[in-house]
């Protein structure tokens, strides 16, 4: 049907003689190409609309002026915009601190995530060793276990921290890592962090569809076998590693769970945390006596929300743009390969 | 995995038991000095991190949060903890004595295996729609996968979580209802009017005003379909084509079939992704309680939740699984 009127654009003439001779079915045909274009125009239109809509409002209402937000003749422009509420909520969540913690906590623990896991998958897919089916339905149950499950024994494990009894043998007590980076780092080093499962499952299936061929040349040719893994492997497997990279920095970089439990202390802010307890602190910052908290009127207390969400959000939605590629590939080969 | 088994076979037709399991790994003997037992060993120490971590950091907390799941656990001086062994007390308090976990957990059960189930459907709808080719085709494609950054961890959820506003947003909706703005309340009040069954009505109102959420969730579910959708080769359509096949026999004869593997892999992403959200209702009540540092109470909470989630991927990847087509070249 389609190719019909495809293969022949011509001129009006053309095609009305052909509509006269096909009895009206290349007009209709037409119509009803032109219907479902518009109709899933439509949908498209409406759903990305929504997506992208919450964003915009946080955008607008974040420069309005407190009076703004009360006038109900202002909806979308602000009639005195202002910048007040940045400076505001940037002394809310301790801001340049807490966003340079996090910078370099989450870049530290993806690094050492993305190392593990693409260890780890190679080894899951290159090579064949006992127990290797049992280990690999760990790697699934790891995915499938909410982390909540054993938060209180992990906290309880990183208080009294020893290693077969070390610590305690040698200085008498056992170290206290909570607030300190140690014990996460430990835990990505260890694939034990954020949805750690989902990318060793990724990279594993991104080794998988390596040929044979190529290992066994590198090992008539001398290759050790982290020669033929650093050497031939990785280059290729360079764009999946990456993605899983992007990954856990941007959930890590949200991540409230593990920066609640393990890494936020007071000296040490971190924005997801911070953010997670704005309203908590905003009556204090707004009194002008400390002692004295006021009450933070509702719409105040939303507006300055969503712009330390949104604080959040920029810097990952600019490194999307930058990597949307990498990204939305990575997924389509892990489902395909399946 | 036929294909996969057959492989294997060609490349080493003997089975290893356990004696050459154990013997690979000791050095001095024929079987350590073999090819095979090298890559074993190699094997083993790629994946050794994870070994390592799965038995500190996984095992050995899970072992030790069920065993506090009978106990009643208190915060000692120094840092350590007393327990003491309760017997099912703890199960009993989740399930009857605590005023919220046993009401949310059977209020978010439903609400979440319908927004499962629409997730798959949405997505699956939009897989499709993104498969055919029109103008600014990437765009979208980029704008639908923008909610895998912006509703995770900390940011779904919070701007609800505040109390105040909640409470605002109760009478804001109160009052649209009574003006008949609100147009999804106006329909539904017209259709139950009309006494078409009101109980799948309920449902599908449910799953519109929770379309938000829905497509929240969706991001990565899409990729995959869309990734499964373009794995499937045109021959298949042409031949259906010049046999008279509609585009509608082809959706359920080809599409449908081919992509159907890729549902299990989706369905159990999506119910473990919903169970675990943190504007999850269940979760915010166990954090409220980890909280007051009730640990033994928290982790018999766990559990539970843990199992029900379980029960659900089990079923669904069950039933699932039936119908799955294995397309085998």
């Amino acid at each position: 049907m389609k190719t019909k009127t495809a293969a022949q654009p011509g001129d009006k003439a053309v095609l009305r003689a052909k509509n006269k001779q096909s009895g009206g079915y290349v007009a209709r045909a037409k119509a009803k190409k032109a219907l479902i274009s518009l109709a899933r125009g439509l949908l498209l239109f409406g759903l990305c609309f929504m997506i992208i809509q919450p964003m915009l409002t946080r955008l607008s209402t974040s420069l309005m002026a407190e009076k703004d937000l009360y006038d109900s003749t202002v909806v979308l422009v602000p009639r005195n915009p202002t910048l007040d509420n940045f400076r505001i909520v940037f002394d809310l969540t301790n801001f340049p601190r807490s966003m340079i913690n996090t910078l370099w906590t989450t870049l530290l623990v993806s690094f050492f995530q993305v190392i593990a896991c693409t260890l780890v998958g190679y080894g899951f897919a290159r090579y064949n060793f006992p127990l290797k089916k049992f280990w690999f339905a760990c790697v699934i149950a790891v995915i499938v276990i909410p982390p909540q499950t054993i938060s209180t024994s992990l906290y309880i494990t990183f208080t009294n921290f020893d290693i077969f009894g070390i610590f305690r043998a040698l200085t008498g007590n056992s170290l206290n890592l909570r607030g300190s980076v140690l014990p996460y780092v430990l835990m990505s080093a260890t694939c034990m962090g954020l949805k750690d499962g989902l990318y060793i499952y990724m990279l594993r299936q991104y080794f998988r569809g390596i040929p044979k061929s190529l290992e066994e040349a590198a090992f008539v040719d001398g290759c050790s076998t982290m020669q033929t893994f650093v050497q031939i492997m990785l280059p290729d497997a360079m764009p999946t590693v990456l993605s899983c990279f992007l990954f856990s920095f941007v959930w890590q970089w949200t991540d409230l769970f593990y920066t609640r439990n393990f890494l936020a202390i007071q000296s040490r802010p971190i924005y997801s945390t911070e953010l997670s307890t704005i309203v908590s602190r905003m009556s204090r910052y707004f009194s002008s006596d400390a002692s004295k908290p006021i009450i933070v009127p509702v719409g105040r207390q939303q507006q300055l929300i969503s712009i330390g969400v949104l604080i959040c959000c920029i810097p990952l939605i600019i490194l999307y743009i930058f990597t949307q590629r990498t990204f939305v590939q990575s997924i389509a080969m892990t489902g395909s390969k399946e | 995995m036929t294909v996969k088994a057959k492989n294997n076979k060609a490349i080493r037709p003997e089975r290893w038991g356990f004696t050459e399991s154990i013997l690979s790994f000791i050095p001095g003997n024929d079987t350590f000095r073999t090819m095979r037992a090298r890559n074993a060993r190699h094997g083993v120490l790629f994946i050794l991190p994870f070994i390592l971590g799965f038995l500190v950091f996984m095992a050995r907390p899970l072992i030790q949060s069920f065993i506090m799941s009978f106990e009643e656990v208190t915060l000692a001086q120094g840092g350590g903890l007393n327990e003491k062994f309760i017997g099912f007390e703890n199960y009993k308090y989740a399930l009857g004595v605590d005023p919220y976990y046993n009401m949310r957990l059977v209020e978010e059960i439903p609400r979440m295996l319908i927004n499962s189930v629409a997730t798959l459907v949405l997505s699956f709808v939009i897989a499709v729609i993104l498969n055919q080719k029109f103008k600014g085709r990437t765009l979208v494609r980029a704008i639908f996968f923008l909610p895998v950054i912006l509703s995770s961890g900390v940011l779904p959820g919070i701007e609800s979580q505040n109390e105040f506003y909640n409470m605002m947003q109760g009478i804001s909706e109160e009052v649209a209802n009574s003006s008949g703005v609100n147009l999804s309340a106006a329909l539904q009040d017209l259709l139950s009017v009309s006494g078409v069954g009101s109980g799948v009505f309920d449902v599908l109102f449910d799953m519109i005003d929770s379309i938000y959420d829905i497509v929240m969730a969706s991001g990565i579910q899409i990729i995959v379909f869309l990734s499964g959708l373009q794995a499937i080769s045109p021959s298949l359509y042409e031949a259906a084509d010049v046999e008279g096949c509609t585009a509608w026999e082809a959706f359920w004869k080809i599409t449908f079939p081919m992509v159907s593997p890729l549902l299990l892999v989706n369905t159990i992403y999506t119910i473990i992704d919903f169970f675990m959200k943190n504007d999850n209702r269940v979760m915010e009540r166990i954090n409220e309680v980890w909280q007051r540092l009730e640990f033994g109470h928290v982790a018999a909470m766990n559990y539970i939740y843990f199992a029900v989630a379980l029960a659900f991927i089990g079923v669904s990847s069950l039933i699932i699984s039936r119908g799955v087509h294995y397309y085998e070249d």
